[in-house]
């Protein structure tokens, strides 16, 4: 068959999904809408569609980005705008089916928003809500409204026009629409993706390799999985082209081990691309041949680098190498290869659809397009988010993520994983670009934006990363097999209460050497969140080192518990839980903590009863009135 | 044979064993063409086989592909997912990531390691349960995750881990 009987006729049943009859129920199904628990909620809605004789077409979805409201639903009744619901449980689901479902009373307290035309008891449209107006979804354009095991839905949506154009430009033609574009890497380096084709084009040889990397081993991003879970073809199809641009006849896709649903989903997607002529020999019968092997990652962080996930694919031990060379001239076995990111890949085919000055009208001057971020940690909406470049830190931190939970104020964004670094709240109206994020002293990075709160310690999350990145290191250079390691230790000696005068210092010298010297990108930026901690954070290592106090309570080191003999009535409730009996006491005798027993486990202060809360955690001096042995409590009230 | 009552009956069944993992090995390795870049793919699916890359497997697998043995453990050793000696019949996983972190996953680990009576790293003698941790499952907002063998628990809790830890084995 044709593309074009194809596509036709996947618009036609598309269509005709549309004005189905049948109500329609769309269930994310991504890993996290599994991991929060929709699983359970489809078998529960199976049962109550059931129970009730309601025909419903259900159909799984990938990530629509609201993973603070998984299990979600999308609920579509005939002529109706259709409901999103969140939050859901085993208890909530029958009531919606009844409710809406057969008595027509969508419960607009249950709902998280509406989609489409027209207006529903009230309930808001989810797109003009804070957490979604910002954003603008090219790369993640598909993800929550199709079946991502349906090629004939990607297709209906415009999927592989991209491909249909580029094949019958000449190759030069379309790496200069990518060129104008101006989009960049978005694996994180940030480097013209354009340029980067064209020199791996203009690099003498027969045989080229493209590669797709996928194994976004940053603690903190799931971008690339929601997508690979959600639209696998968006990828493929952005692969395909570039594949074409470049001259490469045969690609590799490097994927980590740790995502089987993303593997399982791109090689379903394969194959649907193959029964319909899209890949393999004479793609879309323009002479072009392309196949594609899917390689799985083992465990390491440094194969995200291109040289070490070179080395991995050639079956090695996954270390980086030295260049020049570059892999555009000399990659794979030695041929020209170009690596580009999944996210890099989802855009390319989005651009080749509908034209590189739409793309470049997103976005600055110098950052164009769009860019997915994991939004996590200590912000009350966590998710996946897809916005305009140059947006500000303080609208993706409040207005999309819905600010700080608790009542907790912010302290710093961590941006680029591991590699990253802090930026500081003072510097919250900071426009998110390749060039402002590196004048702060982090990295765009892959997209893993943490959010931390008062209530996290800079130097315990320093050692936090430092302790990731050691263990990661592949051993090959002495700066970062050595550096990481001497880092480390300084900073484990920090947090328990062993640090020096002379360490800071020390601690930059180390960083900038490691930064400067090492082979590879994981040495490199494994110095940064070092560099910007103590750059913007330097007072916590201070208090750290010469008053033997972490503000925030996290480093166990350096905290003690006390009950307060004005506030303790001798309940006696601390002493019974305590796992290691460190408190003496009896009734109606204020109870004291042992300090040489105590492991700091918190029990006595979670059940220490509200009404006395007698129980202190602090750092730093120990309070002035703490007995040394149960004394009586005291008479008066 | 399912109780060995004697030492002979022990060392049949470990032969018995040993065989049938051969012949899982032979299975595997005739569907390969025996060239380098198949070396991390043929040890992942031994390994999910057999459950880990015992030594005599590892050497075969150095002769099939023409490689000194030194070379395969080398790369057998490099990456985090290969295993060296058999693990429990549950796998749990810790996700030890950022975003994890700042949610309290290592309270989570020490209240799991504190449950199983091991730490991160090591099988139960049972060997009913082994606890690993890992950088990153890619979950970060249903932070903390854990997974046990192939389920995936979001917005893990201390007072959750009894929960999901007796509902294993599946």
């Amino acid at each position: 068959m044709k593309f074009e009987e194809i596509k036709n006729q996947a618009m036609q049943q598309w269509k005709a999904m549309q004005q189905s009859e049948n109500i329609r129920i769309l269930i994310g199904m991504g890993t996290c809408g599994r991991a929060a628990g929709a699983e359970d909620i489809l078998e529960v809605l199976n049962q109550e569609l059931g129970q009730n004789s309601i025909r419903a077409d259900i159909l799984p979805v990938g990530c629509i980005g609201l993973c603070y409201a998984e299990p979600l639903i999308e609920v579509m009744k005939p002529g109706m705008p259709s409901v999103f619901y969140g939050n859901l449980t085993p208890e909530i689901v029958p009531e919606i089916v009844k409710d809406y479902l057969v008595d027509g009373n969508p419960r607009p307290e249950l709902a998280l928003g509406i989609r489409g035309e027209g207006e529903l008891a009230g309930i808001p449209n989810l797109f003009d809500l804070p957490v979604l107006k910002p954003q603008v979804r090219i790369s993640l354009r598909n993800c929550g409204n199709i079946d991502p095991e349906n090629i004939d839905h990607y297709i209906a949506n415009g999927g592989y026009e991209g491909l249909a154009k580029a094949l019958i430009m000449k190759p030069q033609q379309v790496i200069d629409e990518t060129k104008k574009s101006g989009l960049r890497g978005r694996g994180g380096a940030g480097f013209p993706t354009g340029l980067k084709w064209q020199f791996c084009h203009d690099a003498p040889g027969d045989i080229k390799y493209v590669i797709c990397n996928a194994d976004e081993g940053d603690p903190g991003a799931f971008m690339d999985r929601a997508l690979l879970e959600g639209d696998p073809h968006a990828v493929m199809e952005g692969i395909l082209i570039g594949a074409y641009a470049i001259g490469a006849s045969e690609g590799y896709i490097y994927i980590r081990a740790e995502y089987p649903l993303a593997i399982q989903r791109l090689r379903i997607a394969i194959k649907q691309m193959e029964e319909y002529g899209l890949i393999g020999d004479d793609i879309m019968g323009s002479g072009f041949g392309f196949h594609i092997k899917i390689k799985e990652g083992a465990g390491a962080f440094v194969c995200g680098e291109e040289t070490a996930l070179l080395a991995s694919i050639e079956g090695g031990r996954g270390m980086p190498r030295s260049r020049p060379p570059f892999p555009a001239q000399s990659g794979l076995w030695g041929k020209p290869t170009n690596i580009n990111n999944v996210e890099t890949w989802s855009n390319v085919s989005a651009i080749l659809a509908k034209g590189a000055d739409w793309y470049a009208g997103y976005g600055t001057e110098k950052s164009k397009g769009t860019k997915n971020f994991s939004l996590a940690g200590k912000v009350v909406r966590t998710g996946l988010i897809e916005v305009p470049m140059g947006i500000s830190l303080r609208e993706i931190v409040y207005d999309i993520g819905g600010g700080i939970p608790d009542g907790k104020s912010l302290k710093a964004v961590q941006t680029g994983g591991p590699s990253g670094g802090f930026i500081p709240e003072s510097l919250i109206d900071l426009p998110v670009d390749y060039e402002s994020l590196a004048q702060a002293g982090s990295i765009m990075g892959s997209g893993g934006m943490v959010v931390v709160d008062e209530d996290t310690c800079m130097v315990d999350i320093t050692k936090f990363f430092l302790t990731f990145t050691q263990s990661e290191s592949c051993g090959k250079c002495i700066p970062c097999r050595w550096g990481t390691k001497q880092m480390l230790d300084i900073l484990v000696d920090i947090t328990e209460g062993r640090g020096r005068p002379g360490d800071i210092e020390l601690l930059q010298e180390l960083a900038e050497a490691v930064k400067d010297d090492s082979l590879c990108g994981l040495g490199q930026t494994a110095p940064n969140p070092v560099l910007t901690s103590i750059r913007y954070f330097r007072e916590e290592y201070e208090k750290h080192i010469f008053e033997r106090r972490c503000s925030a309570m996290q480093c166990q080191a350096l905290v003690s518990y006390y009950i307060l003999p004005e506030r303790c009535q001798g309940c006696m409730i601390c002493a019974r839980n305590c796992p290691v009996q460190a408190i003496e006491g009896g009734k109606r005798m204020v109870h004291v903590i042992a300090q040489d027993k105590c492991i700091g486990c918190g029990t006595c202060l979670d059940v220490c009863p509200p009404k006395f809360n007698a129980v202190v955690k602090i750092s730093g001096a120990k309070p002035l009135d703490i007995p040394e042995k149960p004394v009586p409590v005291a008479a008066e009230s | 044979m399912s109780n060995p009552s004697t030492a002979r009956d022990t060392q049949v069944l470990l032969e018995e064993k040993e065989k049938a993992s051969e012949k899982r090995l032979d299975e595997i390795l005739s569907t390969y063409r025996g060239e380098r870049e198949e070396l991390i793919p043929i040890l992942q699916q031994v390994q999910q086989a057999l459950g880990y890359l015992p030594e005599a497997v590892m050497k075969r697998i150095a002769k099939f592909l023409r490689l000194p043995e030194s070379t395969v453990f080398g790369v057998v050793t490099f990456y985090a997912q290969f295993r060296l000696a058999p693990s429990g019949r549950n796998i749990i996983r810790v996700c030890r990531g950022t975003a994890c972190h700042v949610r309290g996953s290592a309270q989570i680990l020490a209240e799991i390691e504190k449950q199983l009576g091991i730490t991160a790293g090591e099988t139960t003698p049972d060997l009913e349960y082994s606890l690993e941790t890992i950088a990153c499952f890619g979950s970060c907002a249903l932070a903390p995750v854990v997974v046990t063998n192939d389920k995936v628990h979001g917005r893990m809790t201390a007072t959750k881990v009894g929960k999901i830890l007796n509902k294993e084995p599946q």
